[in-house]
């Protein structure tokens, strides 16, 4: 066994390796770029190496930068994480040539699966089945549109070196193909330095449903069950399952046993993910091979009880797998959230900044949480913007969906925009409950974008009622300093946008628990909560509740289920008085074009005195590597420009003013 | 007696009436609350104790005689915030435009008189047409009495005054000379001359809203301290304000009970300061982790922001907190920030609430109108009110503190009690490059010496060790247990006796 390994990676998945590394007994390296100096990853390891410039592409891309970090240390083996190097053939070579372990398969399978269209053709050879479509590298985009032809509508164009959803796109028709063409090779440039593109038949509303494997080098390959990863947003995935609430049992062992023919047939040795797409009959299609840990192996652990990277170590080591298929027992369900810097109610734009506040949910035998951040961290622009894997386990479905809920109530992050609302309302969601879903779930179900009229909330009063019992104990030390105590009587709490909704409070103190009417319904309200706590934990009628709670002036702001409430609670006299109070109208921004990011403005369509008709390009901005074209909204006439083409730009800074 | 007993009461409807349904009607409708309902809000519950209520104008000039509303214009007396004694006079629009009388006058005189002697806060609630014109010049001698009040109070007991209806002319200068300013966005003005005259006299036309609404004040002028969106929540607000008060200069700050540990350690500080000496970081997030339960009472957030000043608790005790923001022109001192945290410096001082420094200060803002605009005078505002002070000073230091600006930020050597530094502090005359340009210039033609030196000075300055040595910092600190070690450094202070020679009283260059 290795006694030192090198990570090459960051943020949570190099914290991730680390742990089952230290438990194994073996010291680990960190790598980090000057944006990671005081990054999580390289606090926990035993040794740090500074290898480069904040970009990727200087840095954590850099095989030269990793092999000197690896002499430096002599490190006997690298665990390349998801991303950056791990699927880099030339690097595992690199690796193998200065005689260093690589904690994954050999270049061989890393080659031949990493590119799609060469996956696909071994794949069929190895008598797995494909999507229909052409295997080959398109030119250009009337190639493109040929191509597209041939194969039947909808298609799906996507980077032959891709992967995590960047550079693909479905298109419909001729004229959308010649526009993703481009898109698709521009962005595939951008995250990949490579712009190969290659089309096939879209499948509608399929399933996303993948096989974990695990191989020695002996000959020995075992799948462990399926992962269902249909919850996507444009193509990334953000909730995953594992069993898969569709596959029955045979289908399992006909695409477990497919995934496994696959594997032997490229010699495969590592732990890897056969991802195939699942029509609504359970026909399933190989979709492309991941030779590297995948994001969402946490829960497949959790349901198998196998460390998967202790398994990957041990198989780098020459060891042979002491796990044979019978071995492999599917106990419980588990879901993984991706916990993502972005903000849901703005088109799910990334965010980046400093977690100014970060409490992630109490780990135990029912929730885990792989983060590389803590509070006082940053999401930096360079880098994806992942905070945490939320992973939860239950007996059955409905306990680890409830146990999620519970956990993102408890997840507290301040200082960035989070999709934890998003989550929250997924996860509340009568159809993602049924099971019911396919990779178009978030697309059907939100088909106008998120917005805080999709979050599913639970009985208001019930909020109110914890929001009643915060404020008497507020009162009541308040009454302390001048030994002024009094009880208040009638309360009113009132919430809603302008004030709009009243509701009537008395709230009695019974031995510890607070006896909240909330209009004629009784609320026992039970919990610790100190003034100051970002948390409230504890039980309203018997049922437990984790609420968020601030204080924002006058008012508590708390938040749940992915919703935000802000309540003033004040005596019935106060009330009325506040119910004369004027309702302002918020300043029409309506003629402005704000930047709905902060980033870069890399370009302006526009400029003065320009007829726009609604749905022209009017600037795109640049952020975190992606480029968003921002479009007219109705027709208009451009008055001013207020930004230029290499301005840095701030969330909500106006771009242009219309007449 | 009987008889008298239903004289009081219709009299006392009367009062409460106001100017009548119709003028409480009109005052509705633009969103403003009656003088009363003001007082309603503000105080606890049933606490009002009404004074001068049948008190009414003698003048028969102009109609007048049979123009008498009982209280005659406003309502005064006191009550209890949270139990504890406040005066509060209101002004009642209702009632001849809530114009100030010599009666008028007289009752808000009355209860300063009152409040002075029982060591209490005088809250007004302003909304007022201006002078009583009928009166002529004995409502500008009604002006000038609360004015002489309002000085003779100042330092005494606090002064506060929430503008929530038009205050012009002579009525400014007295909420000028009370400690604060709140304002009501949309529904207050504060000037000297309104539009009309401005535009005789100038020729500039400017609304009421643009020449002296809340929005021009907290952010451009610098005369109010904060501005709310309507009346309820500007009275609420206030509720929260006092509680953070002395009733007076004979008291030391109340203490709210807490359960926010003192030891509460803050890992993420340690990573607040970014590696970069040129990148900002927020100053309120330390401020908002250091102290109780991060409740953080902000004066001022729109003017100045290059200095954030204060009131939070520390161990349940009130603090006053002058911070430089880095987010803000780098955190320089100015002439408008300057000015700012002086007047809050004194405040402090004069109540007896300790005042925690937090610095990071590159110097001070270099340019023509800073010298034209008298920052010289400005800045020794700053310094002079540090220096003056005798309530326990706690200072910080978590990153720069260059120059002068070093000296006037609650240094050691203007009696600073305990002055504290991070790690990442650097304290020296100027920034490394700065220096080196002045010290060798003889070799700013040789980049590469240049760099040698600077590197030089950055190794020898750029840390809290120097000042260390000289022992004008006390200790270098983590971060992270900030708030234990100014708790431990405030509670070591509780009972600090300071005091300043005697005399008549100082000349802060004004």
């Amino acid at each position: 066994m290795f006694s030192k390994i090198l990570i090459a990676n960051r943020g949570e998945i190099a914290c991730r390796v680390m742990r089952s590394a230290k438990r194994m007994g073996i010291a680990t390296v960190a790598v980090y770029s000057d944006a990671d100096v005081d990054a999580m990853h390289v606090e926990m390891a035993d040794e740090a190496i500074a290898i480069g410039s904040a970009p990727s592409s200087e840095s954590y891309l850099v095989t030269e930068n990793i092999m000197r970090a690896i002499e430096e240390t002599s490190a006997e083996a690298v665990h390349p994480g998801y991303g950056f190097l791990s699927e880099n053939a030339a690097f595992a070579e690199t690796l193998d040539t200065a005689g260093v372990a690589f904690i994954g398969p050999g270049p061989r399978a890393i080659a031949a699966m990493g590119d799609k269209i060469e996956s696909k053709r071994l794949a069929e050879e190895a008598g797995v089945a494909t999507v229909p479509g052409r295997p080959g590298v398109i030119a250009d985009a009337e190639e493109a549109v040929t191509v597209s032809n041939d194969i039947g509508y909808p298609v799906m164009l996507k980077a032959s070196a891709g992967g995590g959803g960047k550079g693909m796109r479905v298109a419909r028709d001729d004229d959308s193909v010649r526009e993703s063409f481009h898109l698709a090779a521009s962005e595939a440039r951008s995250s990949f330095g490579d712009d190969r593109i290659f089309i096939e038949k879209f499948i509608e509303s399929p399933r996303h449903i993948e096989i974990q494997i695990l191989a020695d080098s002996h000959g020995n390959t075992i799948y462990l069950g399926e992962r269902e990863c249909s919850i996507q947003r444009r193509h990334q995935k953000v909730i995953e399952e594992a069993p898969s609430p569709f596959i029955d049992p045979e289908t399992r062992a006909a695409m477990g046993a497919q995934a496994v023919a696959l594997a032997r047939a490229v010699d495969y040795k590592s732990a890897g993910t056969v991802e195939f797409i699942v029509d609504g009959d359970r026909n399933f299609y190989f979709l492309e091979m991941n030779t590297r840990l995948q994001v969402e192996h946490s829960v497949t652990e959790m349901i198998t009880g196998v460390d998967l990277v202790e398994q990957m170590i041990r198989v780098a080591a020459g060891q042979e797998l002491t796990l044979s298929q019978d071995d492999i027992r599917l106990n419980g369900w588990a879901i993984e959230s991706r916990v993502y810097a972005e903000d849901p109610f703005r088109n799910f734009l990334p965010s980046t900044g400093r977690l100014v506040r970060y409490r992630a949910p109490v780990e135990n035998d029912q929730v885990r949480v792989d983060t590389g951040v803590g509070e006082g961290g940053e999401i930096s622009m360079f880098y994806d913007p992942l905070i945490a894997k939320l992973a939860t386990f239950g007996a059955t479905r409905d306990d680890a969906i409830a146990q999620m809920r519970g956990a993102l109530d408890a997840y507290y992050i301040r200082g960035v925009q989070h999709n934890i609302p998003f989550l929250s309302a997924v996860l509340a969601h009568p159809r993602f409950a049924s099971g019911d879903i396919s990779t178009a779930f978030i697309e059907e179900e939100y088909a106008e974008g998120f917005s805080t009229g999709d979050l599913v909330h639970d009985d208001p009063r019930l909020i109110i009622a914890v929001a009643a019992a915060i404020d008497m104990r507020q009162s009541r030390r308040r009454g302390q300093v001048n030994g002024h105590e009094q009880a208040p009587g009638k309360q009113i709490a009132i919430v809603g946008e302008r004030d709009s909704i009243e509701y009537t409070l008395e709230i009695s103190y019974d031995d510890g628990d607070h006896i909240v009417m909330v209009d004629s319904d009784r609320f026992v309200v039970r919990g610790e909560w100190r003034p100051g706590d970002p948390l409230f934990r504890g039980t309203v009628n018997d049922g437990a509740v984790c609420i968020q709670v601030e204080r924002c002036g006058t008012r508590y702001r708390l938040s749940h289920a992915g919703g935000q409430l802000d309540i003033l609670i004040v005596s019935e006299k106060v009330a009325a008085l506040n119910r004369l109070m004027p309702i302002k109208e918020p300043p029409d921004m309506s003629r402005f074009l704000l930047s709905p990011m902060p980033g870069l403005l890399i370009r302006l369509s526009v400029t003065e005195g320009d007829a726009v008709k609604a749905g022209e390009e009017l600037a795109i901005v640049e952020a975190m590597k992606m480029e968003n074209v921002l479009r007219a909204e109705q027709d208009g006439t451009v008055k001013e420009m207020l930004a230029g083409e290499g301005d840095s730009l701030m969330v909500d800074q106006p771009i242009l003013e219309f007449i | 007696m009987s008889d008298i007993i239903r004289q009081l009461e219709v009299k006392r409807e009367a009062a409460h009436l106001g100017g009548g349904q119709r003028r409480v009607d009109s005052q509705h409708a633009k969103g403003k609350l009656t003088a009363r309902e003001r007082i309603d809000v503000f105080l606890d519950e049933g606490s009002f104790e009404e004074w001068d209520m049948f008190v009414e104008h003698d003048i028969s000039d102009f109609g007048m005689a049979d123009q008498k509303i009982p209280g005659d214009g406003v309502v005064t007396g006191h009550g209890t915030v949270n139990g504890r004694l406040i005066f509060v006079f209101s002004q009642d629009f209702t009632v001849f435009g809530g114009s100030l009388s010599a009666a008028h006058a007289r009752k808000i005189c009355k209860i300063m008189d009152q409040a002075m002697k029982v060591g209490a806060p005088v809250i007004g609630l302003n909304d007022s047409g201006g002078a009583r014109i009928q009166e002529g010049v004995a409502s500008l001698a009604g002006y000038a009495d609360v004015f002489q009040r309002n000085v003779l109070a100042s330092g005494v007991i606090p002064q506060i005054s929430l503008i929530m209806g038009p205050c012009a002319g002579g009525a400014v200068y007295s909420p000028a000379m009370t400690d604060f300013i709140f304002m009501v966005k949309d529904s207050s003005y504060m000037f000297v001359t309104g539009p009309d005259v401005v535009k005789t006299v100038t020729h500039e036309e400017v609304s009421q809203e643009e020449l002296g609404g809340a929005a021009t004040h907290t952010s451009r002028s610098g005369v109010a301290d904060l501005a709310f969106e309507n009346d309820v929540e500007a009275l609420l607000q206030l509720r929260r304000f006092v509680d953070f008060l002395p009733a007076s200069n004979r008291e030391k700050p109340p203490v709210l009970p807490t359960e926010d540990p003192v030891d509460r350690a803050e890992q993420s500080l340690d990573t607040l300061v970014p590696a970069n000496a040129n990148k900002p970081y927020d100053m309120k997030e330390l401020i908002e982790k250091v102290v109780d339960e991060g409740d953080f009472f902000e004066l001022q957030p729109d003017y100045a922001g290059n200095i954030v000043i204060g009131l939070a608790r520390m161990e349940g005790s009130t603090v006053g907190i002058v911070a430089n923001q880095p987010m803000v022109l780098a955190g320089c001192l100015d002439i408008a920030s300057s000015r700012k945290a002086a007047r809050f410096v004194r405040f402090c001082d004069c109540f007896n609430i300790p005042i925690l420094t937090f610095v990071d200060v590159p110097g001070f803002l270099p340019g023509t109108s800073q010298e034209f605009g008298g920052i010289i005078k400005h800045g020794a505002k700053l310094l002079f009110a540090f220096a003056e002070a005798t309530v326990p000073k706690v200072t910080l230091i978590t990153r720069k503190a260059y120059g002068g600006a070093y000296d006037v930020m609650s240094s050691k050597h203007l009696r600073g009690d305990v002055n504290y530094a991070w790690p990442s502090a650097e304290i020296a005359v100027m920034g490394s490059k700065g220096a080196v340009e002045i010290i060798f210039r003889g070799d700013i033609g040789d980049p590469d010496k240049i760099a040698q030196r600077t590197e030089e000075y950055q190794s020898k300055f750029a840390n809290p060790f120097v000042a260390g040595s000289l022992g004008f910092i006390d200790d270098v600190i983590l971060p992270r247990n900030t708030r234990r070690r100014l708790c431990r450094a405030l509670r070591m202070l509780r009972n600090k006796q300071l005091e300043n020679p005697w005399k008549k009283h100082d000349n802060i260059p004004l």
